[in-house]
């Protein structure tokens, strides 16, 4: 996904002169194709995250689109403050770009883990939040990025992840994106991994439960009339992200359906509400850290029981 | 000239944190002084085309100091004298920290310390970029010197040699709970700026001559000038006291400020908003 982001977003600098990638000095063969095409819209900021942030507002207040480039929590967290007053206090339109979000980093350790971004960037005012789940809903976002000089969060996979769509989507009016028909229970997921959903659904056709998948990748603002009627005609919906359950994805969508009166059983998945000390990769620690298949399916199993 | 637009912007300023129950007077009036030669002389800026896209930029990082920069922008012409009057107060159009929203002229909010220099080297780089021959100014505090992103945008400032971009540094020495250099030394201080690549230019901050060619001279590297201050300077008793970053002055402190201050006018009125 991070080189379908970096050719997307190479074909839009050709295009607009104001577009600019700013890098923490991460993307080690990745992002030098775009610098040399374009080095006056390319920036390396060196491990200064906080700079870097500052230094892409003052470009955008001077007109230009910058997307600062990092991995996991390096763009979110560490310069929290400027993204914060000196990008959203003003309503610049920067980007911030994490790559390699949810467990993608997984053997790296719970530093490179990226579990707690959305929840926090979600709460920052005219913040946009998007989790895309493959390289085409990765293009339809910084399509929608561009479309709008505001602030906007970019959460990304890091590896080659399935696509899930014919051709890229459209997503002006923050879908959700069918992926999977199915009548008993709906199962909403934002990220890459929705591929965890379309296999439990695969196991639970078999027991008899049929399971409606549908992608989000737009987080904020969350089209909740849009989700209501896509789960129409099932039990409830069951969220599922690579993240803590705490404020994230499935909390985004609680507050939605309880803010508007609607009565939907919802049931959030995601990971539990502790610094993960597993080593292992992304499936490894996926397995054993409460998004585990099993835990997944028997959740969504019980969930539809105990809603029909 | 910019000396009696300072002297008004003191007068101004004490009135409005007394009025108010505003902290951080000793922050403005050491800073006024630097405020008034930037927006009354050396910047290229002015009242009537706050908008112009060929305008010089100036930033104010320490946004503490928001009496000072009200009063000074006030007395030069960007907004009514009267928007002084109810500072800090309820449903005024000016708040406690620095802001850009609704104030003609002020081109970043600040109030948390260390943010204003990335992003004067954002918007000094775009125009370095775009070949554009304009200046941004930061105006900063030496206790924000202590935020490593000041340090963080200083070294890209020197790698990109951003000679369109100079940082004025209020160097009183005084910060909250204490001295700068009993609180997290920075001395050597003008050796640091050196040692980040930057052209450093020592002056008395108060001394608007000297400000004005410091600030005025170009480089083909990024300026740093330490403006040699005094906290709480115009006011006897508030002058390089620590407590009056925080204390707020009551009606026998106004009347002595006042006092003082009107006694240093070279002809002009001493009245409100004069």
């Amino acid at each position: 996904m991070r080189d379908a982001f970096v050719r997307k977003l190479t074909a839009e600098a050709e295009t607009d002169p104001n577009v600019m990638l700013l890098v923490g000095d991460l993307g080690f063969g990745v992002v030098a194709a775009f610098g040399d095409a374009y080095p006056d819209q390319f920036l390396n900021c060196g491990v200064a995250e906080q700079s870097m942030v500052g230094i892409a507002a003052g470009l955008a207040a001077a007109g230009r689109r910058p997307f600062v480039y990092s991995i996991s929590n390096f763009p979110s967290l560490r310069p929290l403050e400027q993204i914060r007053n000196d990008v959203c206090y003003h309503g610049l339109g920067v980007t911030i770009v994490a790559v390699g979000t949810g467990l993608a980093y997984g053997s790296l350790g719970y530093t490179h883990h990226g579990v707690e971004d959305m929840a926090i960037l979600r709460t920052l005012p005219g913040m946009r939040v998007y989790t895309p789940a493959d390289a085409l809903e990765c293009a339809a976002a910084v399509e929608q990025i561009l479309a709008d000089p505001s602030p906007a969060y970019l959460r990304l996979g890091k590896n080659t992840e399935p696509l899930m769509h014919a051709g890229q989507p459209d997503l002006s009016t923050g879908g959700p994106l069918l992926v999977r028909e199915g009548s008993d229970v709906t199962v909403l997921v934002t990220g890459p991994i929705v591929v965890q959903a379309l296999a439990v659904a695969d196991l639970l056709e078999s027991e008899g439960i049929s399971v409606r998948v549908l992608s989000c990748p737009v987080v904020k603002p969350l089209n909740a009339d849009g989700i209501r009627s896509a789960a129409d005609g099932t039990v409830g919906i069951v969220t599922l992200e690579e993240h803590t359950v705490l404020g994230g994805f499935g909390s985004a969508v609680l507050e939605a359906f309880a803010l508007r009166g609607w009565r939907t059983p919802i049931m959030p998945l995601g990971l539990a509400d502790e610094a993960t000390h597993i080593v292992g990769g992304q499936e490894w620690i996926r397995e054993r850290a409460g998004l585990s298949t099993d835990h997944v399916r028997r959740s969504i199993e019980t969930f539809t029981r105990r809603a029909s | 000239m910019t000396t009696e637009l300072a002297r008004r912007a003191r007068i101004s300023a004490v009135q409005m944190c007394s009025r108010s129950g505003a902290s951080h007077i000793g922050s403005a009036l050491s800073v006024i002084d630097i405020l008034a030669v930037l927006y009354g002389d050396v910047a290229d800026v002015d009242p009537h085309r706050t908008d112009d896209p060929s305008r010089d930029i100036v930033l104010v990082s320490k946004g503490h100091s928001a009496s000072g920069v009200y009063a000074v922008m006030a007395h030069a012409g960007y907004f009514p004298l009267a928007w002084l009057d109810d500072y800090y107060l309820d449903d005024s159009h000016l708040g406690g920290h620095v802001t850009a929203h609704g104030i003609p002229g002020v081109e970043l909010s600040t109030g948390a310390l260390g943010h204003a220099l990335p992003f004067g080297v954002g918007r000094a780089l775009a125009d370095a970029i775009d070949g554009i021959d304009r200046r941004v100014f930061v105006v900063m505090s030496d206790g924000e010197c202590a935020e490593g992103s000041t340090w963080e945008a200083a070294l890209m400032a020197a790698h990109r040699q951003l000679g369109n971009l100079t940082a004025i540094i209020d160097r009183n020495r005084l910060q909250i709970l204490g001295g700068t250099e009993d609180v997290l030394g920075l001395e050597p201080f003008a050796d640091k700026w050196r040692a980040f690549g930057w052209e450093v230019r020592d002056v008395d901050g108060h001394d608007h001559e000297a400000l004005a060619e410091a600030l005025r001279r170009r480089s083909g590297r990024p300026v740093a000038i330490i403006a040699q201050t005094i906290k709480g300077k115009g006011v006897d008793f508030m002058e390089d006291r620590v407590e009056w970053h925080t204390l707020v002055p009551n009606a026998d402190h106004v009347t002595t400020a006042l006092e003082q201050l009107q006694a240093d006018a070279s002809g002009g009125s001493g009245s409100d908003h004069a």
